[in-house]
């Protein structure tokens, strides 16, 4: 394995003066590529703030945040958008889908986004993945009309559109019922061990976390365990 | 920047009931535009065929001879010739002028004329008139003579006159009588009333007489060579323009008609103003129904915007997603609202018969391409506030909503 990213003492504050809030305190983290590590940790304690960071969607108060070799922090923002299409990948709780979109419409959109255009190898890719969400028979149907677990499915497939190295995971089954958590966490698990794309999952539930080769534990801003 | 556009189409054709309201208010915008702009151009057409539809568009008259000083061989002043105003002055050599003028372009017609001052007596009756003489087959060209007339006919044959109808009951005329006009030359011809129009214009109505070029030739003792040359143009409107192509190419001193109608300009001005004010109200109100439909849309996408912003779209390409939907839904409104204001501009006649008493709408003024480039592009400025905003939206807060 090599070094995917690196983190070293990531502090986060939101607010100023007596309303000033330290979210993250001087966090340290270590990803290597290939890994598929599941982000543990009370409410408030930083987890959704540490993602967004990685996700390059928010830029630390201080801190050093490098992904493949590159200075994140000292990125601009056309730079850091460029970046996120092509490395990272998002799953959020509640799937943010393009309501307007068919499925496959919002598996492509990354790719569409990046090429100007839908392109016909954009579709056959976006295909071939919903097909592999087992979505193959929902592929031109509005998002909107989608069950739970299938918004999630579309949703890991979006994030898998381009290739990225990381994908973050903001409770991607924390919405869902048991049956369709366990079958959105067995696709990221065998995408991770097929195609070595490296998986952060923020999560509570223990059972999901166990699904998980490593466990990051953060408590107070920092990496506890 | 294609598929920017794919998803400004469908975030129009998602709520078709909201985007249709919208549409339909800019197209009442564009209607309104195309309405007032056809009925602003109609009127200055009609207030134009009105008071100068009927007059040359372009003259040139023969300019008056300078008072003579006859000196004496000891050098004193013998005797001053004072310039007369009756006395009417030559255009010698008009006729070799008149090809030449009638192959400028733009010119519809050109009429030689010799022109003075007269008496018109019939019985103890006496009418001072305005003689004007015209080439026969030329009456038509700057006053529509045999359009006005009333009783007779236009002819201008030698020995026969052409009276308006109110100088004709002032003396008590009928057709086919006789009368004399005697000239300011002193010269008297007996003549026979032809023919009787009907101008409206009292002026013309009241005080004018049309005879044959010839019998005038007789009248002001003008063997040859013409007063004056009238010219009617096509395009009145490029007068100024032919005028002084006409002086450049002859020499002779061609005045447009605007040179003393100031008045009549500056009111057609003012009119056009009166238009430019309410075109212009008329285009804010589409920008700012624009621009406050695209701002609501922004706020209510901005979960939308800001997944978008995860994937990996820049700010530019959702500055253009909702600049292309103020660009198609200023299109839309646009052709739209063209296209009424040109279906409820059909059933009004057409500029060439514009009656006094109705709504002088000309179909041909509507304006519709300029109508709909300024609703796209008072659209697209329009959408520009809200673009910036939907391009600030923080990804992070907006997907948290």
């Amino acid at each position: 394995m090599s070094t995917l990213l690196d983190v070293r003492d990531l502090v986060k504050t939101f607010g100023v003066g007596e309303a000033e809030t330290r979210v993250l305190r001087g966090l340290s983290l270590h990803l290597e590529r290939g890994e598929m590590a599941a982000l543990l940790g009370p409410s408030g304690s930083g987890k959704s703030t540490l993602l967004t960071i990685l996700g390059t969607l928010m830029k630390p108060t201080s801190g050093q945040y490098r992904m493949l070799e590159r200075d994140l922090i000292a990125a601009d923002d056309r730079a850091l958008t460029e970046f996120r299409n092509a490395h990272i990948g998002f799953v959020f709780q509640f799937h943010n889908l393009l309501p307007d979109f068919t499925a496959l419409e919002n598996v492509i959109f990354p790719t569409a986004v990046r090429e100007g255009r839908e392109t016909p190898q954009a579709r056959a890719r976006g295909r071939t993945l919903l097909a592999r969400m087992g979505l193959a028979d929902r592929i031109d149907f509005p998002s909107s009309k989608l069950s739970g677990g299938q918004k999630q499915r579309v949703a890991v497939a979006r994030a898998l559109m381009n290739s990225p190295e990381l994908v973050l995971a903001d409770e991607p089954t924390g919405n869902l019922d048991r049956v369709s958590a366990m079958q959105v966490m067995d696709l990221i698990t065998q995408i991770n061990r097929q195609e070595g794309t490296t998986f952060l999952i923020s999560t509570h539930d223990e059972k999901i976390a166990d699904l998980c080769q490593r466990q990051i534990v953060v408590g107070d801003g920092v990496v506890t365990g | 920047m294609l598929y920017a556009l794919k998803i400004a189409a469908r975030y129009l054709t998602a709520n078709m009931a909201q985007t249709a309201l919208l549409v339909v208010g800019v197209a009442v915008g564009v209607f309104i535009f195309i309405f007032m702009s056809a009925l602003i151009g109609g009127l200055a057409q009609f207030i134009l065929s009105r008071t100068v539809g009927d007059i040359a568009h372009v003259t040139i008259e023969a300019e008056p001879e300078d008072p003579a000083i006859l000196i004496a061989p000891e050098g004193h002043v013998l005797v001053v010739t004072q310039r007369g105003r009756t006395r009417t002055a030559s255009l010698a050599e008009a006729a070799t002028w008149l090809p030449l003028i009638e192959n400028v372009p733009g010119v519809k017609a050109v009429s030689p004329q010799i022109t003075g001052a007269g008496f018109l007596t019939r019985g103890a009756q006496v009418a001072q008139v305005s003689v004007t003489g015209v080439e026969p087959g030329r009456e038509a060209a700057i006053l529509d003579l045999p359009g006005y007339m009333v009783e007779g006919r236009a002819r201008m044959s030698s020995g026969l006159i052409v009276l308006g109808r109110e100088l004709a009951e002032d003396l008590d005329l009928s057709l086919n009588q006789p009368l004399r006009l005697q000239s300011s030359e002193g010269v008297t011809a007996m003549l026979t009333l032809s023919g009787i129009f009907e101008t409206g214009n009292g002026a013309i109505d009241g005080a004018r007489a049309f005879v044959s070029l010839s019998t005038t030739r007789t009248l002001f003792a003008m063997p040859q060579g013409a007063s004056r040359i009238e010219i009617k143009l096509f395009d009145l409107n490029a007068a100024g323009a032919t005028a002084a192509r006409i002086r450049s190419l002859t020499g002779l001193d061609a005045v447009p008609w605007t040179d003393g109608a100031e008045q009549l300009m500056e009111a057609l001005d003012a009119q056009a103003q009166t238009g430019y004010f309410l075109k212009t109200f008329a285009l804010i109100t589409i920008v700012i129904g624009v621009a406050s439909a695209l701002l609501l849309s922004t706020y209510r996408r901005r979960p939308e915007i800001g997944i978008m912003r995860a994937m990996g779209a820049g700010r530019s390409f959702v500055v253009f997603v909702f600049v292309a939907q103020g660009a198609l839904v200023g299109l839309m409104g646009g052709v739209m609202g063209a296209a009424l204001g040109y279906l409820a501009l059909l059933p009004f006649p057409p500029r060439e018969a514009f009656e006094p008493g109705t709504l002088p709408m000309d179909i041909t003024q509507g304006s519709y391409g300029l109508a709909i480039t300024l609703t796209v592009i008072g659209a697209i400025l329009a959408s520009i506030l809200p673009a910036r905003s939907a391009a600030r939206v923080d990804p992070v807060t907006a997907i948290g909503q």
